[in-house]
């Protein structure tokens, strides 16, 4: 159990900055007041970040992936519900590759 | 939608509740990182203040790539600080909801807001869900989780199998896309989203670590920004 100081002073710096991040984006709008484009751009960021996050993973995840986000995505269409959705994408994923080594 | 917002011990206890599916993949990866951490060469105390004090795992798995004696400080810093970049979109989205809440709560909640958390938070928010104490109970859920598993992964060393083989990498791509699913709007997305996945598609594969999210979430938001307001 010990901590060098220079990986303390890493670490601490680290966290800063990610604080930073954290807190930026919503310290910066209660500086100024967004414009109606702005606000429009607001709106948007979120759709556009979640793609963001989806679209490499789904590539990389090859056809089971593609499988498996089809399920995830009807389920989720249908039922309203994160639960469903998220089991059956996790568990078409891991059925896949334990039985065909696939994906 | 930002009316009669709320900050509630149910919002913290719903928050919470729905991140447990999630944290189980956070938790899989905080113990690949724990054992990373440890073949790096950082002690178990190191690891735990770093998964306490930072709470992000991409960053953190890059910072054990530039692990090295003497320890460049300063390029961690940086690294760490383009790699977390994408958080001042998603703390940015949430401000209309938030902004009506004292500053206190909103500032330690934010401390908790992974890409995890933000993205349940926010389909909370635009589902009516009207608690903002949703954001604090599920960030903690998994900064538990991620803290616990690096431990766990500290500890248990070698002993520890791949998680992708449980398919558990694929949970935070089924929650993002359930997610995104109730962010659906109409054919007016399209375009933006389009775009989203094209730069991200492409930035994730000629940029480093987590580039392709700020970018393609900038891409794309602009895009659906100039389209909304003609």
């Amino acid at each position: 159990m010990q901590i060098d100081p220079l990986a303390l002073l890493a670490i601490l710096g680290m966290g800063a900055v990610t604080y930073a991040t954290r807190i930026g984006g919503f310290w910066l709008l209660g500086r100024v007041t967004p414009t109606k484009r702005v606000e429009a751009w607001m709106r948007a960021i979120p759709g556009a970040v979640l793609v963001s996050l989806i679209a490499p993973a789904l590539l990389a995840a090859g056809v089971v992936g593609f499988i498996a986000a089809a399920a995830t995505v009807l389920i989720a269409a249908r039922t309203h519900r994160l639960l469903p959705a998220l089991v059956a994408g996790v568990v078409i994923v891991a059925v896949a590759r334990l039985v065909f080594h696939a994906g | 939608m930002e009316n009669q917002i709320t900050f509630t011990r149910r919002g913290v206890w719903a928050g919470a509740r729905a991140a447990l599916p999630v944290a189980l993949g956070a938790g899989a990866f905080g113990i690949v990182f724990g054992v990373l951490a440890r073949q790096t060469g950082l002690s178990l105390a190191e690891a735990l203040l770093m998964s306490a004090i930072v709470f992000a795992g991409a960053s953190q798995l890059v910072a054990l790539g530039l692990w090295v004696t003497p320890l460049p400080v300063g390029a961690l810093i940086l690294t760490t600080l383009i790699v977390n970049l994408r958080h001042v979109l998603m703390g940015a989205s949430l401000h209309p909801w938030l902004a009506k809440l004292p500053r206190g709560r909103i500032y330690a909640s934010l401390f908790f807001m992974v890409d995890e958390s933000w993205a349940l938070t926010l389909g909370s928010l635009t589902g009516g869900g009207g608690d903002g104490a949703f954001l604090l109970g599920s960030g903690l859920t998994l900064y538990v989780f991620w803290g616990t598993a690096t431990a766990i992964g500290e500890l248990a060393g070698g002993l520890v199998t791949d998680p992708t083989q449980w398919g558990l990498d694929f949970a935070f791509t089924a929650v993002f896309l359930a997610l995104l699913v109730g962010l659906w709007r109409g054919k007016s997305d399209l375009l933006p989203w389009l775009v989203a996945a094209v730069v991200a598609v492409a930035a994730a594969q000629w940029l480093p670590g987590k580039w392709y999210i700020l970018l393609g979430g900038l891409a794309g938001s602009l895009v659906g920004a100039f389209r909304r307001a003609d």
